[in-house]
């Protein structure tokens, strides 16, 4: 088990926007979070990278919990993850946000930094070029020296990827990465997933576009009202008889 | 290579030439010692300013007390210097690293915090700066100042002064350059473009900050050192509240994130008063009119405008 969830819950003022709900991510594989909004999926995945704290229950990283860490240290660890409203560096091109992405992987000293010691250029030369082949990976080669603020919305959406994907995680969050994108848009998410689930990476998608969610994922968990409503394979959690009432109302079922 | 924007300095070194042929060409236009001061004086508000800016441009912090620093810098080196006999060489890189360490002393605690902590606290630390150098007057001479020894016995005049703060800005602009291209440099820029999407590459932004803090504090420190060595008589006027405002209008006049802004804005506003003899008493009002202006007609600065405006310029005609 890559990463394991116990009873987290979170509350904002009196509002319960997860209660005690568990999760289990298995290795490799994808895992989509569903439910009507505001049931608590974003709450969910800003716990699992660590931006919020739970008021309760643990979240263990190959059986070692990291519960109340820091972003960074999730980060560092190897969750990465994407925004649903975009987090893009508006401040720097296209490339530099991928490069920037490479943190963890380029740490140098002070010293090397400010008088760019030899190791320091080469480092940055490769650095440049792997930010180079993620961009091209996502399809966005040719935006590469472009300011980041000068791309249409469904290519920063994808720019959110490749930057996470620099980090080389071994969990990546994606917060509904298809959200305003149009059908061909879509499907190059579709097969960005697969692309990046073929490489061993974990993934859990938060997605309100079911057919993207049935065509990817493993597993999927329903959440409502923040609780966890049902889990298993798309097909089964598709006909699970709560999941259609919650979605549609108890009317929809009797009838 | 490099696009248009300020935000994308990668890897050219022209501008740091031009930077450095102006400094090595300016002489041949300075008439006499006078011009040859104001000159000095740029440099070292410059280098001050280069350091501000990665503090206030990059890490998106405020400092309302750089001064504090500028003036510890030039307090410690001719204290150490003048009533303990240190030689300045000695003195003078020390008192830049005992105002590093209290940069960092107080910046630790401070930059956990969001928004405008540091603006207040750093705005007090200017404060206390200030009267302290004012009220020691058995240390530090009092309101009246105090002598401060040479630099060496082989640095004097005001030519040899200008080669040696000019090259201290070019170094200093070289390093910032350096540092602002490099990995440590992304993840200042990546904090200001998005804090939650840098903690979520793994990137500190407390330790970040800090750092830019403890960096803008020496390069204060060791202007503030150089200037009290250069004009032999220091006064807390250096450390003082007016000169904290100016140097952050400096940053922001030149524009933020441009280190070619903070040199820039140094310089014109340096110049200005001195050359206007008849502003020097409304100096305040000059500043406050200047950040106005600048906030109202070009809120990201003058060269990041001047930029933005020539890369417009080059894309209509096609």
């Amino acid at each position: 088990m890559l990463l394991r969830a116990e009873d987290l819950s979170k509350r904002f003022g009196g509002v319960a926007a997860l209660e005690t709900v568990d999760l289990e991510l298995e290795r490799g594989a994808v895992h989509a979070v569903i439910g009507p909004n505001g049931a608590g999926k974003t709450t969910l995945l800003n716990l699992l990278s660590g931006i919020y704290r739970p008021d309760g229950g643990e979240i263990f990283w190959e059986n070692e919990s990291i519960t109340g860490r820091a972003p960074h240290e999730f980060a560092a660890a190897g969750i990465g993850r994407t925004f649903q409203n975009l987090q893009v560096f508006f401040n720097m091109s296209a490339l530099e946000n991928v490069m920037a992405g490479r943190w963890l992987h380029e740490r140098h000293g002070l010293a090397g930094s400010l008088l760019r010691l030899p190791a320091l250029a080469r480092a940055e030369r490769a650095c440049r070029d792997e930010a180079l082949a993620l961009l091209e990976g996502v399809g966005l080669g040719r935006w590469a020296l472009a300011r980041a603020d000068s791309l249409p919305y469904g290519a920063l959406k994808r720019l959110e990827i490749a930057r996470a994907l620099a980090a080389e995680p071994r969990l990546l969050l994606l917060d509904e990465p298809a959200a305003g994108l149009n059908a061909a848009e879509t499907r190059g998410i579709d097969e960005l997933i697969r692309r990046i689930a073929a490489r061993g990476i974990t993934v859990v998608l938060v997605e309100h576009n079911m057919k993207l969610v049935m065509e990817v994922s493993q597993h999927v968990v329903v959440l409502d009202y923040g609780r966890k409503l049902a889990e298993g394979a798309p097909r089964a959690v598709s006909r699970d008889r709560r999941v259609i009432e919650a979605y549609l109302g108890s009317e929809a079922c009797s009838t | 290579m490099g696009s248009s924007g300020a935000a994308q300095p990668s890897g050219s070194s022209r501008p740091l030439l031009v930077l450095a042929a102006i400094v090595a060409v300016l002489p041949l236009g300075l008439p006499n010692a006078y011009t040859y001061e104001i000159a000095i004086l740029v440099g070292l508000n410059a280098i001050t300013c280069v350091g501000l800016n990665l503090l206030v441009g990059y890490a998106g912090q405020i400092s309302l007390g750089h001064a504090g620093f500028f003036g510890l810098g030039a307090y410690g080196s001719a204290i150490l210097a003048a009533r303990y006999g240190w030689p300045a060489a000695v003195s003078l890189p020390v008192a830049v690293a005992a105002v590093g360490a209290l940069a960092w002393a107080i910046g630790r605690p401070i930059l956990r915090l969001r928004g405008h902590a540091l603006a207040m606290a750093t705005l007090g630390f200017g404060i206390i700066v200030s009267i302290v150098l004012a009220t020691e007057d058995r240390v530090t001479g009092g309101p009246d100042g105090m002598a401060v020894p040479p630099l060496a016995s082989f640095i004097s005049g005001e030519k040899t002064w200008y080669w040696l703060v000019g090259g201290a800005l070019v170094a200093s602009v070289w390093m910032a350059l350096n540092l602002i291209d490099s990995p440590r440099g992304r993840a200042l820029r990546a904090l200001h473009g998005s804090e939650v999407a840098a903690g979520a590459l793994g990137i500190d932004a407390a330790a970040h900050k800090l750092s830019a803090f403890v960096l803008s504090a020496v390069l204060a420190a060791a202007a503030g050192g150089l200037a009290a060595h250069y004009a032999g008589f220091i006064t807390p006027a250096n450390a003082s509240f007016l000169h904290s405002i100016a140097l952050v209008t400096m940053v922001v006049f030149g524009g933020m994130a441009s280190t070619f802004g903070a040199v820039l804005g140094a310089a014109v506003l340096t110049t200005l008063p001195q050359l206007l003899a008849s502003f020097k008493d409304y100096e305040m009002v000059l500043l406050g009119a200047v950040m106005m202006l600048t906030m109202i007609f070009m809120p990201r600065g003058l060269v990041p405008t001047v930029e933005r405006a020539l890369a417009a310029a080059r894309r209509r005609p096609e």
